[in-house]
């Protein structure tokens, strides 16, 4: 069995488009949530949305690599290249490696729709455009940074909702681990339009709190009422640490832990049961005691029923030891497919820099979180291990286990 | 809403030369009458699809796959779009 590694990390997102500006926001708990007026004029419930800035990469990428990444794709071409330059693996080492990827990615709702919009006008296919079929796809960004990084490796999409960045990085752990390659580019991306969300807002899901956009976002917080969609797109380079250490790499965390199950229950609704399953794997893979985990980056996402489960299950397996707690979606609102991987990054930078970021808003526990040991404010505190929990709609539980190779 | 004004043949070669140049990234010294249109723009199939929709957009006519066969040059392209969009116009 191979030790697993990161080499690299990169962020596009609404709290900062590069891992300094990212930690800067953590540590000073800063929220990226605006009120898009666009939404309230199209019908939706909640105009609130995590503000990632739109990517142009005319100049940076040639015509052909551009017209197939959707606006997701765009994000995620970014924090690759952010990653693989931090990681030092240059194109020839992509290659000696045959690096391969593995995304996170659950819609291409603009692409999809737009394309169709255009049929309806036109009334007429070949004027979509040879982007649209390679921007529609599930596998969109996948398909599209495989190509342009011209990796020969493994590549393809994992969709599992809001826990599909997240399962992104286990998959690649378990190829590496396993031996079966040396390279993983692993990450999760997200668009932020809100043809992406409308189907979201009209299950009443997020926040309605718009007289201020930077409070609406409050995970375990006895008012919350909501979540706030965000987006963007987080990469982490994963390796054997056989073939990071021969190559002279800089170690940033390792991955000891990856935990998962599938509630095989309720659609929407989450899980105590399943969550505790997936958090006492990840232990178990980690070859860790809960009293181990300094710091847990919760999945909760400021909704009332799933905070709440989250809550019930970190209490029951961490209880006796009340390891520090916070949601970076205080911040950053739910990044959706991105989450899984974007809170690793988060957690990484945490550790690297010594504090646990602050579960921002969180002003009243509820019944549930007040049994947590939750951050409120930024903490300085040297982490020897974390533990961040992803869940989506269909039951499906992530745990990563992440270890301070300092 | 896009109007499409009679276009004379110098308006005609200049929309073609500006989508050329800032759609498909050519490089505008390599534009010659006489050079050869798919190994200038180094066009593949995918390519043609996104001729067929700047065609479209710029003059309003769709152009049929098989008429690029006959499309060798440039030239041939301008009177190609010409003979078209005036078709067009005149309809």
């Amino acid at each position: 069995m191979n030790r697993v590694v990161v080499t690299g990390l990169g962020i596009y997102s609404c709290i900062g488009q590069n891992i300094e500006m990212v930690r800067e926001s953590l540590y000073e708990g800063r929220s990226g949530i605006v009120l898009d007026t666009e939404r309230k004029e199209k019908g939706f419930r909640s105009g609130l949305t995590g503000m990632v800035p739109p990517v142009n990469l005319k100049g940076i990428l040639d015509r052909r690599s551009r017209i197939g990444l959707a606006e997701q794709g765009e994000y995620a071409y970014l924090s690759t290249l952010e990653a693989l330059n931090q990681s030092g693996l240059d194109q020839e080492m992509l290659e000696k490696y045959k690096a391969g990827i593995l995304f996170g990615n659950d819609s291409s709702a603009k692409a999809v729709i737009e394309a169709n919009d255009t049929i309806r006008l036109k009334k007429d296919t070949t004027l979509l455009g040879s982007g649209s079929i390679f921007q529609s796809m599930n596998c969109t960004v996948n398909m599209n940074l495989a190509t342009i990084f011209k990796l020969k490796g493994i590549n393809f999409t994992v969709s599992a909702a809001c826990a599909s960045g997240s399962h992104s990085i286990g998959l690649g752990y378990l190829f590496i681990k396993w031996g079966l390659q040396d390279c993983i580019i692993c990450g999760g991306a997200q668009e932020t339009n809100y043809m992406a969300f409308g189907s979201f807002d009209g299950l009443s899901a997020f926040s309605v709190r718009e007289d201020r956009p930077t409070a609406a976002s409050r995970p375990f917080d006895r008012d919350r009422d909501g979540l706030v969609p965000s987006g963007g797109a987080a990469t982490v380079i994963l390796e054997s640490y056989d073939s990071a250490v021969k190559r002279g790499a800089t170690i940033l965390a390792e991955i000891i832990g990856y935990g998962f199950s599938s509630n095989g229950d309720h659609i929407s609704n989450s899980s105590v049961d399943g969550q505790e399953k997936s958090l006492e794997l990840s232990l178990k893979d980690a070859g860790l005691a809960a009293s181990e985990i300094d710091y847990i980056n919760a999945h909760a996402t400021s909704t009332p029923g799933g905070d709440a489960t989250e809550a019930q299950a970190i209490d029951k397996v961490f209880g006796d030891h009340k390891p520090l707690v916070s949601s970076t979606k205080s911040m950053t609102g739910h990044e959706c497919w991105m989450a899984g991987a974007s809170e690793i990054v988060y957690g990484i930078t945490m550790m690297q820099n010594g504090f646990v970021a602050p579960n921002i808003n969180f002003e009243n526990p509820d019944e549930h979180s007040a049994k947590l040991n939750i951050a409120s404010k930024t903490v300085d505190k040297k982490i020897r291990n974390f533990l961040s929990n992803s869940f989506g709609f269909g039951g499906t539980n992530s745990s990563l286990i992440l270890k301070n190779p300092l | 809403m896009i109007i499409f004004a009679a276009m004379n043949r110098g308006e005609i070669v200049e929309t073609i030369n500006n989508f050329l140049i800032e759609e498909f990234e050519v490089e505008e010294d390599k534009i010659q009458p006489e050079a050869n249109l798919r190994d200038t723009l180094e066009l593949d199939s995918l390519d043609y699809v996104d001729l067929v929709v700047v065609i479209e957009q710029n003059f309003n006519f769709k152009v049929a796959a098989e008429d690029f066969q006959n499309i060798h040059t440039f030239n041939d392209f301008y009177n190609y779009c010409e003979s078209n969009a005036v078709d067009k116009q005149s309809a």
